[in-house]
């Protein structure tokens, strides 16, 4: 039987997209989700809550971000016109900060003061971070102890801002083992503390929440779209790790049939298990972080060992609204392997004089090969979720250059 | 679907072992220790020792690779196991094994992740057939709960349901309700893991549950000397000691197993001595 068509009514009220989703949490933070659920309801139906938040996006974000057509990347590629929404002309450099802005009003209606946050790549860390100095809030980060090594520049952001970034030294140290570090503070500080959760991923209303204020750069592309070209792009593309800049950029689409939408997942170094980060591409159903979606798991349903030279794309589960997508076949999902994202760092910085995260290095890799195949009269959008500035140590260690750049194999 | 043994149901074994504790004048006393930790021998051994020192149910850890609910003492246990190769098969046969040479009944808690991957008919059916007794599910809240209910309830195994401080009253009443083997009362809001002193609170929250519910309300989460047992155990039916005791077996595990099986012995000794 064919899946029916995905739409963009869900998640229901058991926080479920399709078979996916729901809140698989201890007893004792049940009542914490229920509270949220209920004041994100009363907030969004709050006049005053939205006009602060859009308030915030266009001063302290800098919102709209533009619409920048990549004139010698598409010259590059020879095909279909490449546009970048650029997610990385916001405030501290990615599209983290539409969410935690979101979610640290939503914190303070409910009287919380206190923020604890998970971040991979450092930038949902700093863009909570952010939001907590804004509002006053006391903030702490888990990070693995890997991912504090590789993207040294965002902890040191976070420190400047008055954040506690705690290194996580379980498991594989990285995103994941961060997560579960903020569940487990989450669990003994509930009364008192919001969980800033940084991607659409966790227990519901997590993933809805995330989505719908990650949304506004699909809003604005769409309009944007409707403005420069009189009508709608013929594909968009965005990475996914846990998926959100890519369910922000989507979602507004879903509805729109004729737009396609192709999520990148992170290959790593190859597709054997251990090598790569791409859920959706490789994994199966199960239950990781509080909802059902797609997971890299063993037979057991234990939790494999991810690889992607990229932080914010290194776990391994994604989203369940990612898992309904993929299901329903609303998004095409595939993946860029390591040296194919690093390629395309390369590429971007030199033919469009803008540094994109190793993250988003993945879209561009899938939008300038695929580029190449379609008519010049098509329109690519790619989501430009974040600045490299953060990567370029990692990069440069990874090619043996010295810290000023020269030198190296390459 | 083979139709179920003869005989009582684990859930009427698990229900005949708190009956006796009362007619001995004794609250229960459940210990935790991890499936296979430090191996799959030794953690037989492990069961036996417990059982001999006079616990009246068992909670066996089903090692898991992301275990929220737990602190750094049972997380660190749960990676000893995985790290030395076990896997549910490894879990099922040490129950087995260790359900032929006790008396008590021992319960599986296991996450919801690891019950979902092998399908919820599988994994009952596994459990029955290793001996278990029922589920604790730390991850799975009352609202997703419907399916592995109605298979623990066909299958006569108990699915211990947990209340938490957190737990608004009319939600703590609904669990209390679905709840059959026991009820666990979390006694704090956190993770597992030694306390030094109970939570404030803790014993008119269980007086109160008493009132509400006929199962027999364990509690867990803190709870690591006798003193706290003797506290816990004065309005309780039972307590449960994970933490305190899967330390000690992490201290002394690999040089000197007989040792440690000694201490373990020992410690939940003194445990039983303080629910008599």
């Amino acid at each position: 039987m064919p899946a029916a068509a995905a739409v963009s009514s869900v998640p229901d009220a058991l926080g479920r997209f399709g078979r996916f989703g729901g809140r698989y949490v201890p007893e004792t933070l049940s009542a914490a989700l229920d509270q949220l659920e209920r004041e994100y309801a009363l907030a969004r139906a709050d006049q005053a809550f939205q006009a602060e938040l859009d308030g915030l996006l266009a001063a302290f974000v800098g919102r709209p971000t533009p619409l920048l057509f990549a004139k010698r990347l598409t010259e590059y590629a020879g095909g279909a016109q490449i546009y970048f929404k650029r997610e990385d002309l916001s405030h501290t450099g990615a599209h983290k900060i539409n969410n935690t802005l979101g979610q640290g009003l939503l914190a303070i209606r409910m009287g919380k003061r206190r923020i604890i946050a998970e971040t991979g790549a450092g930038q949902h860390g700093v863009a909570t971070a952010t939001a907590c100095a804004r509002f006053g809030l006391e903030c702490v980060v888990y990070m693995g102890a890997e991912d504090v090594r590789r993207q040294a520049p965002n902890v040191r952001n976070m420190r400047f801002m008055g954040a506690e970034v705690r290194p996580v030294n379980t498991g594989s140290r990285t995103l994941r083992d961060a997560i579960n570090e903020a569940m487990r503070d989450w669990m003994g500080s509930v009364d008192t503390t919001h969980y800033i959760i940084g991607s659409v991923v966790g227990p519901h209303p997590f993933p809805r929440i995330v989505r719908d204020f990650q949304s506004v750069i699909g809003r604005e592309t769409v309009e944007q779209c409707r403005r420069q070209f009189g009508r709608l792009p013929d594909a968009v593309v965005a990475c996914v790790g846990g998926g959100s800049n890519a369910a922000g950029m989507f979602h507004p689409f879903v509805d729109h049939p004729e737009v396609r939408l192709v999520g990148v997942e992170a290959g790593g170094r190859s597709g054997l298990p251990g090598d790569h980060a791409a859920s959706l591409s490789y994994g199966s159903p199960g239950i990781l972080h509080g909802s059902l979606s797609y997971v890299l798991q063993d037979q057991d349903g234990q939790t494999a060992d991810v690889h992607s030279v990229s932080a914010g794309l290194d776990y391994p589960g994604v989203g369940p609204e990612h898992a309904y997508w993929h299901d329903t076949g609303r998004v095409e999902y595939t993946s860029v392997t390591d040296a194919e994202a690093l390629d395309a760092f390369d590429l971007v910085a030199r033919r469009e004089g803008v540094l994109p995260a190793l993250e988003t290095s993945h879209a561009l890799a899938w939008a300038a090969s695929e580029a190449a195949k379609r008519p010049a009269s098509e329109i690519l959008v790619v989501c430009l979720s974040g600045r490299g500035d953060k990567d370029a140590a990692e990069i440069a260690r990874l090619r043996g250059l010295a810290a000023d750049g020269s030198g190296g194999a390459r | 679907m083979t139709p179920p043994d003869s005989g009582p149901t684990p859930l009427a074994r698990l229900e005949a072992a708190f009956a006796a504790a009362r007619s001995g004048g004794r609250k229960a006393l459940a210990p935790f220790v991890t499936a296979g930790d430090p191996d799959p021998t030794t953690s037989v051994a492990v069961l036996e020792a417990v059982g001999r020192a006079g616990a009246t149910l068992c909670e066996l850890g089903v090692p898991y690779s992301d275990p929220i609910a737990d602190g750094p003492v049972i997380q660190a246990s749960y990676t000893r196991a995985l790290t030395s190769g076990i896997t549910l098969e490894h879990v099922f046969s040490i129950a087995r094994e260790a359900s032929s040479r006790v008396t008590m009944p021992i319960l599986a808690m296991a996450s919801y992740s690891l019950i979902f991957r092998r399908g919820i008919d599988r994994f009952v059916a596994d459990a029955r057939a290793a001996g278990l007794a029922g589920f604790v599910v730390p991850d799975l809240p009352l609202e997703e709960s419907d399916d592995l209910d109605h298979a623990c309830r066909t299958a006569g195994l108990a699915l211990v349901r947990l209340v938490t401080p957190t737990t608004p009253p009319e939600r703590a009443e609904a669990i209390a309700r679905r709840s059959t083997g026991f009820l666990y009362c979390v006694a704090v809001a956190g993770v597992t893991g030694a306390r030094t002193e109970l939570p404030p609170g803790l014993l008119d929250r269980i007086a109160w549950l008493r009132t509400k519910t006929d199962v027999p309300i364990l509690v867990g989460f803190g709870i690591s000397s006798p003193d706290q047992v003797r506290a816990v155990a004065a309005v309780a039916d039972g307590v449960i000691v994970g933490s305190a005791l899967v330390r000690r077996i992490a201290d002394s595990a690999t040089e000197r197993p007989d040792e440690m099986l000694a201490a373990v012995e020992r410690f939940t000794g003194e445990l039983a001595a303080a629910c008599g």
